[in-house]
């Protein structure tokens, strides 16, 4: 018996370990509050699923969604990243250098990027293929991305990635309701259960920036499969909450931040996790700025409560603390509270209320970017790329180099239409207002000129610039281009767009590692916050107008131009047809006016005239005259017989 | 800017070999003139167009058909149609000028049989027009050899003709010119598109020929109406196509003194050449214009160059017909 016994444990644990190791799908979802400084709060769901090796799981899932799977398999895809924004994140109130800003910060519209596992000559097809899957997946019109006008092959100046890259971007593309439901199809729970059930449509879609993406990442093409596929699905949103209550005014023109709950931000609770999620969290993140500015009111910070700054409506189930942070002022708190399985008597509403105003400001980005057009008129214009200092990158950058010459490393990349014919060689470079050679400040550049109606133009550029720098400036010089009428868009003189241009800091790189206390759960949406990444920004999408041809006039331009053709045709060949006797010939018929009908008209106008009538001199070939006639009689009888017999025996 | 100072210079130069000595000033002389003066020359010049190099290159193989220099006729005709298609059709004058010569008189006022005063009828040199061809190859091979060598590193000489006469033919980009094309090419329906372009490019092809039957006994005209047709019916003309063209008319003014329309033709002219900077402003530059305020100017300037070329054309058929008949008073008078 008791052998039998130790054998039965023994086989379970054999297949307790070898079905570890085989690998689980795993699901999590996660949600990140974080107040900002203008009296917003900036909302961050991450959902992770994980699918193991197919040549240790097999080709059936039970989380993983099975379009995301198959679309992996028939493109070979390494890595791939999809988002669809509305709004402009301001990186001047709601930060640039963390991690959330520096991979949920989009370009409005539509971003595609992805990396294939196949030989470079099939890469094109695979990405076209690609656009047109994704497009009748999410509903919405990825495939404008399929023609080479709209994507392009970056080296090396984006995300360091290199190989079979290829990039495109639609700033156009209006993000609705319908590129939503798609994308939360892919939950396992969907927005039934869990914290997707929060996500009511009117309200994040009247916030001020929300944007969901999808990352895709899978390893297995590789030769030795360990992770399989990963996807990673998150939405962004910031929003203002109504300020409920009103609240004691406090002295000098401080006002109390807005109160915030679940229920004011989204209308709605959220009831129980998701019943296939191995983990549901949500979490409070206050910024280190915001910690400093609130740390001399602060009774006990290692305590769970805010004390006498703010407060949570729930009680937080864990607190953790920055460490090794780069911000002077502080570190940061991540408060996490984890839901349970079954909140359906008391919903989990989350709330959080402030008792003494407080401001602070975010970290930013080292420079702070704009891009604008130059010049007047529909012939030619200038895009002008600024980069100007902010007060934090001044003092980090002194802290690091203080013995040589410091340089801020910069890299540009951008995509620009092939109707906007940039001259790459007019590139002016200006530092702190006074012209730079390019020599100086370019270390190096690459570009991809424009081919009219073939590719777009390409500008990968690393910068230098000086540390000491106040404000610097790149401008570039272009032609407008003239379309076909079938190649402009519906609302033609609204303009085009030239997309978003990508700035990146390959010098910093930014993490948040964050002390885990013994307790604490494995969290994918903080885990990812530890790796470092890059610091990236993104510029504002240009409008630019071309000019139009007139669009209700195609017939009319056909048919004049070739009454021209016609004219040119005709007088030339009558020109030259003339003959030497002919002319006399005319002449003479002319005065052979031998009809009695003529010989009225030519009476009527002679008294008229007062003058002498004479008769017409008689010239002799009127037996020529009536041969015609008769020639031209029977022809007429000819033609009409013809006729009448076509008529009776075809119709 | 220097460069095509000389390049007129040199048309001057040229221009002052092919005076037809009739009455009292050189043609030549007032060719050049005209060729000069002509304020759409200047702005050829001001605008760094290549147009006085392909304008040299026309003038020089006339010149050298002119003088029976056929090594400099070949020279000529392949760089200009090297560097600009049209030319091409050149050669048939170019033949005629080199086979029968410059003074070659109508045939039909001398086919009277009886009168021998020393007025042999000329004969068809068919030795210089074969050497004419062989130098033709020649030069046109050497051409395609640099061609060939300097673009051996971007794909080669097919490329090259794919860009330059694939594009000249086709009509790829639709900027605003001074021609009909581009607008016709901005609003045509894509089904028809190259049902056009052969269209408006057969219709400089269709009219070599009868244009050749009637005015074979007039080379130089023939180069000069040959010129004026494929400066108005390109894909891409410019008002240096145009210089030319009125340089040439200089020639024949004794000839063509009787051509009716001729003030029409020339307050058409500048009408059209004044207005047609202000529509391009108008539109592109305040936006308060349209596209066919510039398109409109265009046809005009088309239209005229069409009316100059048909007169031309038929008041020297009729100063032939004068000639003849006076000729023909004449040898009865004679006789």
């Amino acid at each position: 018996m008791s052998r039998f016994l130790s054998i039965s444990i023994l086989l379970l644990f054999v297949l307790h370990v070898s079905s570890e190791s085989a690998g689980e799908e795993e699901f999590t979802e996660e949600l990140l509050f974080r107040p900002l400084p203008d009296r917003k709060v900036l909302s961050h769901f991450h959902f992770e699923s994980r699918a193991p090796p197919t040549n240790s799981y097999g080709h059936h899932h039970r989380l993983f969604p099975k379009a995301i799977y198959q679309l992996v398999h028939k493109y070979r895809i390494k890595q791939m990243e999809l988002s669809f924004t509305q709004g402009r994140w301001n990186y001047d109130s709601w930060g640039g250098f963390d991690p959330i800003a520096s991979s949920n910060a989009k370009p409005p519209g539509v971003e595609l990027w992805a990396v294939f596992g196949v030989p470079p000559d099939q890469v094109d097809a695979s990405w076209k293929n690609l656009t047109h899957t994704l497009s009748g997946l999410f509903c919405a019109s990825i495939n404008f991305l399929e023609s080479s006008t709209a994507y392009s092959a970056p080296d090396w100046s984006f995300r360091s990635l290199s190989g079979n890259l290829r990039y495109g971007s639609l700033p156009r593309e209006a993000v609705c309701t319908e590129n939503l439901t798609p994308w939360l199809k892919l939950l396992p729970c969907r927005d039934k259960s869990g914290l997707s059930s929060l996500m009511n449509r009117p309200s994040i879609y009247s916030g001020f920036y929300h944007s969901q993406r999808l990352h895709l990442t899978s390893d297995e093409f590789d030769p030795v499969a360990l992770h399989g596929i990963m996807l990673e699905q998150t939405l962004t949103i910031v929003l203002q909450p109504d300020s409920l209550e009103t609240h004691p005014s406090f002295s000098g023109s401080r006002k109390l931040q807005p109160s915030w709950s679940m229920s004011s931000l989204f209308g709605k609770t959220v009831d129980g996790k998701c019943a296939l999620a191995k983990s549901s969290n949500v979490y409070v993140q206050l910024e280190g700025s915001l910690v400093y500015n609130m740390k001399n009111t602060w009774n006990s910070i290692d305590s769970y409560e805010g004390d006498s700054n703010f407060g949570f409506t729930v009680s937080p189930d864990r607190m953790m603390k920055e460490i090794n942070s780069i911000d002077k002022e502080g570190y940061s708190i991540l408060y996490g509270f984890s839901i349970n399985n079954d909140h359906s008597s008391k919903p989990f509403d989350l709330g959080f209320w402030w008792k003494l105003p407080v401001t602070w400001s975010c970290v930013k980005a080292p420079l702070r970017v704009s891009r604008f057009l130059m010049g007047s008129g529909n012939e030619k214009g200038a895009i002008a790329l600024s980069l100007q200092s902010t007060e934090w990158s001044q003092s980090l950058l002194k802290a690091d180099n203080n013995g040589e010459k410091c340089n801020l490393r910069v890299d540009v990349f951008q995509l620009v239409p092939w109707y906007i014919k940039v001259y790459y060689h007019t590139t002016k470079i200006y530092v702190d207002g006074a012209s730079q050679s390019l020599g100086d400040i370019i270390e190096k550049m690459s570009v991809s000129p424009s081919e009219d109606k073939v590719s777009p133009g390409v500008m990968e550029m690393i910068l230098r610039l000086p540390c000491d720098m106040k404000s610097a400036s790149l401008t570039l010089e272009f032609d407008k281009g003239f379309l076909h009428i079938d190649e402009y868009p519906p609302d033609a003189n609204q303009g085009f767009d030239i997309p978003s241009a990508i700035i990146s800091y390959p010098d910093f790189q930014t993490r948040l590692q964050y002390k885990l206390d013994t307790t604490s759960i494995k969290s994918p949406m903080v885990s990812k916050m530890q790796e470092r990444r890059t610091i990236l920004s993104y510029t504002e999408v240009l409008l630019v107008p071309l000019t139009t041809p007139d669009f209700s006039m195609p017939y009319n331009v056909i048919t004049i131009t070739c009454t021209v053709f016609a004219l040119y045709f005709g007088s030339l060949l009558n020109a030259l047809r003339r003959r030497v006797g002919e002319e006399e010939r005319l002449r003479k018929s002319k005065d052979k006016s031998t009809g009695k009908l003529r010989l009225l008209l030519s009476k009527l106008s002679a008294k008229l005239r007062g003058k002498p009538w004479e008769p017409p001199s008689s010239t002799p070939p009127s037996s020529s005259s009536k041969f015609i006639s008769t020639k031209v009689v029977i022809k007429i009888i000819l033609i009409a017989a013809i006729a009448f017999g076509w008529q009776y025996y075809d119709g | 800017m220097l460069v095509q100072c000389t390049m007129d210079l040199l048309f001057y130069y040229r221009s002052l070999g092919l005076s037809l000595m009739i009455e009292n000033f050189p043609a030549g002389d007032i060719a050049a003139l005209v060729y000069l003066w002509n304020p759409l020359t200047i702005i050829t010049c001001l605008g760094y167009s290549t147009s006085p190099i392909e304008n040299l290159m026309i003038v020089l193989s006339l010149y050298g058909a002119c003088r029976r220099l056929v090594r400099l006729a070949a020279f000529g005709w392949v760089m200009a149609s090297h560097l600009s298609l049209y030319p091409v059709i050149l050669i048939i004058p170019l033949v005629l000028l080199i086979g029968s010569g410059l003074d070659t008189p109508p045939r039909k006022l001398f086919l009277q049989p009886k009168h021998s005063d020393g007025y042999k009828k000329t004969s068809f040199s068919w030795r210089r027009v074969v050497l004419f061809f062989l130098w033709a190859s020649a030069w046109a091979l050497y051409v395609l050899l640099l061609c060939g060598i300097s673009l051996k590193e971007y794909s080669g000489l097919g490329e090259m003709f794919k860009r330059t006469y694939g594009f000249i033919l086709s009509v790829e980009d639709l900027s605003p010119n001074i021609g009909v094309l581009w607008y016709f090419f901005a609003e045509v329906f894509d089904f028809f598109r190259d049902f056009f372009l052969i269209v408006f490019h057969i219709n400089i092809l269709f009219m070599v020929l009868p244009l050749a039957i009637r005015l074979h006994h007039r080379p130089c005209f023939l180069a000069f109406v040959y010129i004026a047709i494929s400066s108005i019916l390109k894909s891409y003309p410019s008002v240096g196509d145009s210089a030319l063209y009125l340089g040439l008319l200089g020639l024949f003014v004794n000839a063509l003194a009787d051509m009716q329309f001729s003030f029409f033709l020339f307050s058409g002219y500048l009408g059209t050449l004044l207005l047609s900077p202000v529509m391009n402003n108008l539109w592109i530059w305040r936006g308060t214009g349209n596209a066919n305020f510039y398109f409109a100017t265009a046809m005009a300037y088309a239209c005229f160059q069409i009316i100059l070329v048909v007169e031309s054309v038929s008041s020297m058929l009729n100063h032939d017909r004068a000639l003849k008949k006076g000729a023909t008073t004449v040898a009865k008078k004679v006789q």
